[in-house]
């Protein structure tokens, strides 16, 4: 069992000055998943992530990645992972093929020995190898920093917000990569502020607050929400919420895309009474849409569980 | 040792490839060295004197002879008012003001004391020391050659001049034409060493932290040693290159001499660079962006350079500055440079000054490599 985790984070506690980043966060991740972290920013998402990759020493708790202590022994560690930091990292004045050059060679390999590795993901930055790594667009420095990270064949990858601040386009052409990796057999834990990139997961952490507040599927997370939620359509958004919000059996009201989501206690509201409701505010012009939750009203709802208790 | 030649490789590469760091690194040096050595003249010639003969007498105009040809003097104007003389103080007209008493060759045809006034104009120390020193000579040489028979007391700004009974006659060894070319050009050199290695090691560092590519070398197997040797290995080269256009430019533009073994300058240089890069390294542990390590370098740099001994002879600096500048390391390079160029001193007599400086390197590279592996 044990040898199946890739990953086993055990009552983690970092503390700055006078902010918990972290508290007592336990996880484990399977040898081979692609596991998300999910969280807004603040949450600890790169707290964890730089404890993980032997970049921070957390203040208690224990760190194990392929049945290494990252806290002792960290540079066995860093021969089998690759880390690709949040803010781009790599040196700027440097070309995309010197930039790859320069860690094969501080890993002690060559591009050459690796080229079917990233080959998939080098191809792509390849006819702009003398490039510098400044001059790059935002999705190909992501890419050439995938590369560097990956030009070593480790066995796990951290990556730390990869596609914060990347266009679509770009982001789900990163995605896709990830899923090629995963295919190969590597681990893979990345996080992001984007909950539409969760289901793109295995398994996915919900995190606020430097709290766990869910881990599982992302198929399970959603069939486990408590709650029932109706979407409400309108043109007049904001005399809605604040009618809805008046309304005593509503738990939680938010905007949602173009939609307004009401969310209540199992059985507590039914669709008859909301209409009585909005007829009886005098609301006109809307109408009730069925919606399933997905993972961004579980992370709600669970936020909101959290902050009651 | 291959991942070391790899990041020295990747350091060359960066940092001939920012447009600033080649002037930086090969005009600046050869720029500041010419213009600051002609420029840093101390000098003093045509101090202004005011002149006012009360005694018009052929022993007074003697003296006056003597003043202007000496060349050290000329005459900025002459009356018997001290008002005049006062304003001509004021408003910079004059340096001192001479005051031959009425009667002077009377008192000293009668072997009576007979006492002068100057008074120097003291904004500027160093030209008012000078000036005072010249007149003291000159006046000297007078006591000697006219009145030595005499007794005369002179007192020039308060302090006497005691009777010239020894003949005293100065030489300048190891400078002989007390040439200040020869005197300042290796100690700008030094300074232009010392803040290159400095500023540029420091910032260096700091800069993979500011721009968070530490973050992505952190993460592999790289050890500690290895990325402080990559870093600083290219910078003691560099330093070494600008101090060989630096000796190249005292040779062929000021013709300095070298007697002594251009071969020991060199060694003493490879340990004072591991020194100065010792220093840039700690500062850059200290700081987190180039901003804040450029200042706490120069904080450093300018009371280094100031209490170098330089620009103030360290001799005439009061006792606990002289024992501050005992923490100068380029207090020492100037020195070493100036005794090994211009005396010709050996390792035998500069086996001190390798001595503190080695030790002072190790000292430094060993409390930023403690500091290094807290902080990162």
């Amino acid at each position: 069992m044990e040898n199946q985790n890739a990953v086993i984070v055990k009552n983690l506690v970092k503390t700055y000055a006078h902010v918990e980043a972290l508290k007592e966060i336990s996880l484990n991740v399977k040898k081979g998943e692609l596991f998300g972290v999910i969280g807004p920013d603040g949450a600890g998402k790169t707290s964890l992530f730089r404890i993980m990759s032997s970049l921070l020493l957390p203040d208690s708790g224990e760190v194990n990645v392929l049945g290494i202590d990252v806290t002792r022994d960290y540079a066995s560690i860093r021969k089998k992972m690759g880390y690709m930091p949040g803010r781009f990292s790599l040196y700027q004045d440097l070309s995309i093929e010197e930039n790859i050059n320069l860690f094969a060679s501080i890993y002690d390999t060559t591009l050459e020995e690796n080229y079917e590795n990233i080959r998939y993901i080098y191809s792509q930055i390849e006819p702009f190898r003398k490039r510098r790594a400044g001059a790059l667009s935002g999705g190909m420095k992501q890419k050439l920093a995938l590369c560097c990270a990956l030009v070593h064949s480790p066995e796990i990858l951290f990556l730390d917000e990869p596609t914060t601040g990347v266009d679509a386009v770009s982001r789900s052409e990163f995605w896709e990569i990830l899923q090629m990796l995963k295919k190969r057999g590597m681990t893979i834990l990345v996080s992001t502020p984007y909950m539409d990139e969760a289901s793109l997961c295995d398994r996915v952490a919900l995190m606020q607050d430097g709290r766990i507040l869910s881990v599982d599927t992302p198929a399970k997370i959603t069939t486990a929400y408590a709650y029932s939620l109706v979407a409400i359509k309108t043109n007049e958004k904001y005399n809605m919420l604040s009618s809805l919000r008046m309304l005593e059996q509503a738990t939680l009201v938010y905007p949602f895309g173009e939609n307004i989501h009401v969310v209540s206690d199992k059985g507590k509201l039914t669709s008859e009474e909301l209409t009585k409701y909005l007829s009886a505010q005098g609301m006109e012009n809307w109408e009730i849409v069925e919606v399933a939750p997905d993972i961004e009203d579980c992370f709600i709802a669970l936020m909101n569980q959290h902050v009651a208790a | 040792m291959r991942i070391i030649l790899y990041l020295i490789q990747k350091e060359f590469l960066q940092i001939f490839r920012n447009k600033t760091n080649l002037p930086i690194l090969f005009v600046m040096p050869v720029l500041q060295l010419i213009v600051l050595s002609y420029a840093a003249d101390f000098e003093i010639k045509n101090l202004k004197v005011y002149w006012m003969d009360n005694d018009q007498s052929s022993a007074s105009r003697q003296l006056y002879r003597d003043l202007t040809a000496s060349g050290y003097f000329t005459i900025a104007g002459t009356g018997f008012d001290h008002a005049e003389a006062a304003a001509a103080l004021d408003k910079n007209e004059a340096d001192l003001v001479v005051e031959i008493p009425a009667g002077m060759e009377k008192k000293l045809v009668r072997k009576e004391p007979q006492q002068l006034q100057v008074i120097v104009n003291a904004i500027d120390g160093t030209k008012a020391g000078l000036a005072n020193y010249y007149f003291g000579r000159i006046l000297g040489d007078y006591n000697q050659r006219e009145v030595a028979a005499l007794q005369m007391r002179v007192v020039a700004s308060g302090q006497p001049i005691a009777r010239q009974v020894i003949n005293v006659e100065s030489s300048f060894w190891f400078n002989p034409e007390l040439n200040y070319k020869t005197f300042m050009v290796p100690g700008i050199l030094v300074l232009l060493v010392t803040m290159i290695g400095a500023f540029l090691s420091s910032m260096n560092i700091v800069r993979e932290k500011e721009i968070g590519t530490i973050e992505q070398i952190n993460v592999t197997p790289i050890q500690k040693y290895q990325f402080v040797i990559g870093k600083l290995l290219p910078f003691w080269l560099l330093g070494l290159m600008v101090l060989s256009i630096g000796l190249m430019v005292a040779k062929v533009v000021f013709n300095i001499p070298f007697v002594g073994s251009v071969g020991l300058i060199y060694a003493f240089s490879a340990v004072y660079l591991l020194l100065i890069l010792g220093f840039g390294l700690l500062i850059s542990t200290l700081t987190d962006t180039q901003q804040q390590a450029m200042f706490l370098a120069w904080f450093f740099l300018v009371v280094f350079i100031l209490m170098g001994g330089l620009f103030t002879a360290i001799e005439n600096m009061p006792g606990w500055a002289q024992t501050i500048t005992l923490f100068n390391p380029i207090r020492y390079f100037i020195e070493f440079v100036r005794l090994v160029m211009l005396k010709g001193a050996g390792w035998q007599e500069t086996r001190f000054f390798f001595a503190v400086i080695f030790g002072y390197a190790v000292l430094l590279n060993g409390l930023a490599i403690l500091n290094y592996k807290k902080t990162a």
